[in-house]
């Protein structure tokens, strides 16, 4: 029998494993009906805010020699208001919505708005580590996140997901504070902060000098994260950073994940990458006689 | 070691040309963007300013490129304010290139769009009947009408200047002689680059007369290599699928001609 893709993140059933992680060419619906005809799973949106943000000036990214992008796009997004509305007509794409904001009112005011869409799970964003006030700054206070859990939670009956990174707070603090106010799966990790100078005109080239380090070289990080947080928490896991091949993929399910997101590989091999993963998934499955997804979940974890 | 395109590379300004009040082209050395395909484009930083794409102008000179800017925004601004000697950052070539037929052609250009139509016409064949249309709005605005003559000196040919207030050439829009054109010839491709709404108004004039037909778009750009999505049209991704698009596969894109996105990506009409 061909084995399945199919996975659940808890609540959240998906038809494969592999989503586009948040931030990436998530601001027209008909780019996510290509993403999904493309072999993704799932699309998360951009961060959205309660009112449209430009970003910063360019340049914001940058190729790091060996591998691997620093950006630092400043959370440019057309705002959940708008956002809601151009994703109204969509029936086919499971939409992840992802949230970024500094109060418990901010994402309130953001889940009104989708009250005529169809969202998959929301995504809150507290790990983004270039834009200040919002991000890992609030996932460095694990009191709020809290509190914004809890919001969350009470305002909607879509399940929740909180995205992690490592900031100057422990990561498992921050899981420990989202678990524990209700959440409903992690995404771990986020970019990790960083910057690159050119040494010809001897400055920064981000404008905002710091930006967010992703791709291959953070792969190993976000791999040794999920695999703590599965050996330390029954909770669902969604693998992000750095993954770019089904190998790859498949090291995020055996250290823990449920599914997996992807986005600097875009950068580098296009929205193929979707089904090569998938694809390639599928021939380990059959050569290791696996039917399932969940038959390989933190399969690494037992020796 | 061959170099990773999507590395920053540093070059010095070594001429800047004036080619109209608020349009000047700046020249570089650099093999490979001496090198790219019409409609490919690089982007270019300016630092402590900031980086925009630009296709990139041919430098009659070897081993030379060149940008040819508008200055309208802050970036372009400072872009166009950069002096001899000044570095700039490029990486790319990034984007496709036009699929360029042999015969009767027409390429349509206006403003800064002539840049790659301007490339486009050093890789025609001799044999080639090649008609460029310019459009402007004023006499002050009319450049490479030159240096379209020269590249086309070995081929049957004409250059046709159009400028909306009669100050210089035909009189009247761009497309009015586009219109005039694919009416009274039978063009084997037609290639526009320009603003939206004249390239547009050419997609669908040579459509409807079944010519093959392709245009290079702009849009907002950030990172130029597929990932930040601030170039999409609907679908496509400017940036990854074009600059070059087929006029059947422009029509059939909703927003091609109606709508380009602002920085926070919200679509807004032309």
């Amino acid at each position: 029998m061909e084995p399945s893709l199919v996975t659940s993140i808890g609540k959240i059933q998906l038809e494969r494993p592999v989503m586009l992680a948040s931030g990436i060419l998530g601001i027209s619906l008909d780019v996510f009906n290509r993403l999904y005809r493309s072999g993704a799973g799932a699309v998360v949106s951009k961060s959205l805010s309660t009112e449209p943000w430009d970003g910063y000036p360019n340049p914001t990214i940058f190729s790091v020699n060996g591998g691997g992008w620093i950006n630092a796009i400043g959370l440019s997004n057309p705002g959940a208001p708008n956002f809601a509305k151009m994703i109204e007509s969509n029936k086919d794409v499971p939409i992840i919505v992802s949230l970024v904001g500094s109060i418990p009112e901010d994402f309130e005011m953001m889940v009104k708005q989708f009250k005529n869409c169809k969202v998959t799970a929301y995504e809150l964003n507290l790990s983004c580590p270039h834009v200040a006030k919002v991000g890992l700054e609030v996932g460095d206070d694990p009191e709020l996140v809290k509190k914004i859990v809890s919001t969350m939670k009470n305002s909607t009956n879509v399940p929740v997901i909180a995205k992690v990174g490592l900031g100057t707070t422990h990561y498992l603090n921050t899981v420990n504070a989202a678990i524990d106010s209700g959440i409903d799966a992690i995404t771990a990790i986020n970019t990790i902060r960083a910057m690159a100078i050119d040494v010809e005109t001897q400055r920064p080239i981000l404008s905002n000098k710091f930006g967010g380090l992703s791709g291959t070289p953070i792969k190993p990080i976000a791999l040794r994260c999920v695999y703590e947080i599965s050996s330390k928490y029954n909770i669902p896991i969604i693998g992000c950073g750095g993954i770019s091949t089904w190998e790859d993929a498949v090291e995020f399910i055996l250290a823990g994940s449920s599914a997996i997101q992807l986005g600097s590989a875009i950068g580098d091999n296009w929205m193929h990458v979707f089904n090569d993963i998938n694809q390639g998934i599928l021939q380990y499955m059959k050569r290791k006689g696996y039917s399932k997804i969940n038959e390989m979940i933190g399969l690494a974890k037992k020796s | 070691m061959q170099r990773n395109h999507n590395h920053t590379k540093i070059c010095i300004v070594e001429k800047v040309i004036d080619e109209t009040p608020t349009v000047r082209t700046l020249i570089f050395s650099d093999d490979v963007m001496s090198a790219v395909l019409p409609g490919q484009f690089a982007m270019v930083w300016i630092p402590g300013i900031n980086e925009l794409p630009m296709s990139v102008m041919i430098s009659q000179e070897s081993g030379k490129a060149a940008f040819t800017v508008r200055r309208h925004g802050s970036a372009s601004t400072g872009l166009f304010n950069v002096q001899v000697g000044q570095q700039i950052g490029v990486r790319g070539p990034y984007g496709n290139s036009f699929d360029l037929k042999q015969g009767k052609l027409l390429l349509v250009g206006g403003g800064t769009g002539l840049v790659p139509m301007m490339r486009l016409l050093t890789f025609v064949k001799p044999s080639d009947d090649v008609t460029v249309l310019i459009g402007a709005k004023s006499k002050n605005e009319v450049f490479f009408e030159d240096l379209a003559n020269t590249l086309l000196k070995n081929n049957p040919h004409r250059v046709i200047v159009t400028t909306d207030d009669g100050t210089y050439g035909e009189k009247g829009f761009v497309t009015s002689m586009v219109e005039k054109l694919v009416n009274e010839n039978r063009f084997d491709g037609v290639y526009a680059c320009g603003p939206e709404i004249m390239m547009y108004k050419t997609v669908q004039l040579a459509h409807s007369k079944g010519l093959f037909v392709q245009a290079s778009l702009e849009r907002m750009m950030k990172c130029g290599v597929g990932i930040c999505g601030s170039c999409c049209v609907g679908e496509d991704l400017v940036c990854k699928d074009g600059t070059v698009f087929d006029g059947d596969h422009l029509l059939s894109n909703k927003e091609f001609g109606h709508f380009h996105r602002n920085k926070a990506g919200i679509l807004e009409n032309y």
